[in-house]
């Protein structure tokens, strides 16, 4: 009920956002029932114009271009969850443990994080790539380990505002362990702003994949994917049509449409301080 | 006094401030007339009200509350009614504001100068030169050290109670007719504050500026005021000159402030078989860095006791606390418990010794963890240390809430958020209690209360010791605070121990010359004292002039 009443106390910009991103996930995880064919099926000539049977033509080999759209959603919302997850699951302990415990594993920590992120993350992650070759676990690996970076710089900074307060002095002198100083007494207070942060995480990694598998090395085909659609149907843009901006901006709307979301919470949490 | 002296006149004023479910009362039907050159007492506890009309008096409310119903009429015109730029021009120029707390209030990135010659360059009053000049003498009469260079520092690089005095000086920089002093010496030692006082006092009387003082201790406002106004709740209590306020306060509200002074208690009963010190401290010297904050402290506590320790902000005394709890390891010397010694750092204590001290803070809001709920806050100690579980744990907690006086069923599923000052308090004091310990460190635990609450705080942290024997440390700079509370009392400066012994002994002459100046500096109830108090300081001791 509690949760109910915040929700209509949202803006319209979010409310506009949380509509778009059900109807993403719904898309995704109902992609099957709503495509038309199979996902990397050839059905028809290359390059067919939209019309009756396909909704916004076909692709450079004969594949239903709606239904790869549909797919993509799946793949790419999917493969950048699971890597901001990730990114959050390391970059989130590592930092709460820099401020936890601070001195001499603070400075570790802190360092080896300078020293990954001097080097500019998508020429460490193509670098990277090369180097182990390209398949979607090394990817979500890479892109995970390079941007808990930056999750860890934030939560150790969120940590190190909530590790001064004078309930955590009494939570060390009364003797708590560790893991139970991080989980019990520091974490529940940095949710807000993590939570936020994972948001918008996640617009940069769906980013960075798209990215990826636009310059061929991200997700590989025949897996539909939104970024390498943009790719392959690229050439058709001289020819007027606008059908490769589609992906791009069905990449655009979730980016925008998180992002006001995110917006929203960080207002209430920074509000919810006074 | 004739109507041409009325400077400012309230009638019937409303505020109202917005919470989730609209708008909400905070201030109701409050009348108050200023002539020119009087000054008013504004007292109450928090929430009274005191700051929204005082700010109301320059035509200004904060962000979220609006001016629900009356008029403000500043010599002749209505606040309400003026224009945003006829109010900028008011402000600063005819009236001023000098907030609380002087660090957070100046900009601290530019000099004290600069800062008092914005004013009256702004409202094209004087010339920078002439700003600069004005600024010297001011500082001058305001009685600050090195009036001609002083307003060439950053606002870090002079003490607080200087930056008060600069303060005072920079809203007296137009000659406005009406100044709003909001709590001005608060965050400030008594040693300090009396200094402040005596500026403000004189430098109001200099200029005959009307002034409107708004405060929650009573013994301050009563040097200050002429007149007194009580509010509670957004309400008028009482008004009336200072003196007759002091002498025959006529509601049972102020009564109860008058009271609160008056607390003080026997000898607790010894605490049966055992004879070891709850607390011992020997020969302790710790520093922070190269910084040496404490030089040889020794102290010893009885069970069952309470030893207050005073002193002004930099004596070493919550340094003290955190060498007894093991945050701070001392260089030399040892601190025992129960006859026990403890390792220097309280990672290398046993759960069991870390059980024996426990600690009550001074600001309760940061002391409780705002995502857990009452029973966990209570309840992780008794778990912790005690093994309790369960059914067991449960009825442990509801067992703590009694003895704090809170109502288990209401209050056990709720969170720091949900409780009032006082209550969060409480909560402190039983979870130091749930670990069963045979010491408690008090660390200013009623400061940030008002005083109706902190006595009630004061009485169940006896009524406590009384029952179960705890000794307690009380870290303190409040005087009326340690005469209430304590059996010992130990009196520190710069990291030192200067005086120790019993209460009757240390409050009782002759006196070691700083606790004579502490003692002193503690304002009474009465309207004559901060004059007497100056007198007799010219007299005596001309070199305490100082910060």
């Amino acid at each position: 009920m509690e949760r109910l009443a915040v929700l209509r106390t949202a803006p319209p910009s979010a409310i506009f956002g949380m509509v778009m991103v059900t109807l993403y996930i719904l898309v995704a995880f109902f992609a099957p029932l709503i495509a038309p064919f199979g996902e990397s099926e050839i059905v028809g000539g290359a390059y067919e114009p939209w019309g009756e049977e396909f909704l916004l033509g076909t692709d450079t080999v004969g594949r239903d271009m709606f239904t790869r759209l549909i797919y993509g959603a799946r793949n790419t919302i999917g493969v950048a969850f699971v890597t901001t997850f990730l990114a959050f699951i390391v970059g989130g302990i590592a930092g709460l443990l820099a401020a936890a415990m601070g001195g001499i594993a603070d400075q570790l920590l802190s360092r080896l994080v300078d020293v990954l992120m001097a080097i500019p993350s998508l020429i460490f992650k193509l670098l990277l790539l090369t180097i182990f070759g390209t398949s979607i676990v090394n990817m979500v690996l890479i892109i995970a380990l390079i941007d808990s970076t930056r999750v860890f710089r934030l939560t150790r900074s969120v940590a190190m505002d909530i590790v001064v307060m004078d309930y955590i002095e009494a939570a060390r002198l009364r003797g708590e362990k560790l893991p139970r100083l991080i989980f019990r007494e520091i974490l529940p207070n940095a949710t807000a702003p993590l939570l936020a942060e994972f948001g918008l995480r996640f617009c940069f990694v769906f980013l960075a994949i798209s990215a990826l598998s636009f310059l061929g090395l991200g997700i590989q085909p025949p897996t539909a994917d939104w970024g390498s659609m943009v790719r392959e149907n690229a050439a058709l843009i001289s020819f007027g049509d606008i059908t490769p901006l589609l992906p791009a901006a069905a990449i655009g709307v979730l980016t925008v449409s998180v992002n006001f979301i995110v917006d929203w919470m960080l207002h209430r949490s920074s509000g919810l301080k006074d | 006094m004739a109507d041409s002296d009325l400077l400012l006149s309230i009638r019937n004023l409303g505020i109202e401030g917005r919470s989730e479910t609209g708008w909400s009362e905070i201030v109701k039907g409050i009348n108050l007339d200023l002539h020119r050159g009087e000054v008013l007492g504004l007292i109450g506890e928090s929430g009274a009200g005191k700051s929204t009309v005082g700010l109301a008096a320059m035509g200004y409310v904060r962000d979220g509350c609006r001016i629900s119903d009356g008029e403000i009429l500043f010599d002749g015109q209505d606040l309400r009614k003026s224009s945003r730029e006829n109010l900028r021009k008011l402000r600063g120029r005819r009236i001023a504001y000098v907030a609380q707390s002087a660090a957070a209030s100046f900009n601290p990135s530019k000099k004290l100068l600069d800062q008092y010659c914005e004013g009256p360059v702004l409202h094209h009053v004087m010339r920078r030169a002439e700003a600069e000049r004005d600024a010297i003498d001011l500082y001058r009469r305001i009685q600050l050290p090195d009036p001609e260079t002083i307003g060439f520092r950053y606002p870090h690089e002079v003490s607080g109670g200087q930056l008060q005095r600069a303060m005072t000086a920079m809203a007296m920089s137009c000659r406005p007719d009406l100044i709003i002093f909001d709590e001005p010496t608060t965050a400030l030692d008594v040693t300090t504050q009396i200094e402040v006082l005596s500026a403000i006092r004189d430098i109001v009387q200099q200029f005959g500026t009307a002034a409107i003082y708004i405060t929650h201790d009573l013994a301050v406002v009563a040097q200050m005021a002429d007149r007194i106004k009580v509010l509670l709740k957004g309400r008028e209590v009482e008004e009336a000159p200072a003196r007759q306020m002091l002498e025959a306060p006529q509601e049972d509200y102020t009564k109860s402030l008058w009271a609160v002074r008056s607390l003080s208690r026997g000898t607790p009963p010894p605490v049966p078989g055992s004879r070891k010190p709850a607390l011992e401290v020997e020969n302790v010297t710790a520093a922070y860095g190269p910084t040496v904050v404490l030089r040889d402290v020794s102290i010893s506590l009885p069970p069952g006791r309470t030893l207050s320790v005073v002193g002004e902000s930099g004596s070493g005394k919550s340094t003290l606390a955190r060498v007894i709890t093991g945050l701070l390891p001392p260089r030399t010397g040892t601190v025992r418990i129960n006859g026990q010694e403890m390792p220097p750092a309280y990672r290398a204590r046993t759960i069991d010794q870390l059980r024996n001290v426990q600690m009550i803070y001074q600001m309760a809001d940061t002391a409780l963890n705002p995502r857990q709920r009452i029973r966990e806050l209570i309840g992780r100690p008794a778990a912790l240390y005690l093994g309790l579980r369960g059914q067991k744990l449960e009825a442990r907690v509801r067992e703590l809430l009694e003895m704090i006086e809170l109502d288990p069923d209401k209050y056990i599923d709720r969170r720091p958020s949900e409780l009032s000052g006082g209550q969060k308090q409480r909560i402190g004091i039983a979870r130091a209690l749930a670990a069963e310990p045979k010491l408690i460190i008090c660390d200013e635990v009623t400061s940030a209360l008002d005083q109706l609450v902190a006595e009630g705080i004061l009485k169940l942290l006896d009524r406590l010791q009384r029952n179960l024997g705890i000794a307690y440390m009380f870290i303190t700079h409040d005087i009326e605070t340690v005469r209430a509370i304590s059996d010992d009392v130990v009196v520190m400066k710069d990291g030192r121990v200067v005086e120790a012994g019993p209460r009757d002994e240390i409050f009782s002459p002759p006196h070691h010359p700083y606790t004579e100046l502490l003692l002193s500096s503690v304002p009474e109830m009465d309207t004559e004292w901060l004059t007497r108090r100056l007198e007799t300081r010219e007299k005596d001791k001309p070199d305490v002039n100082r910060d």
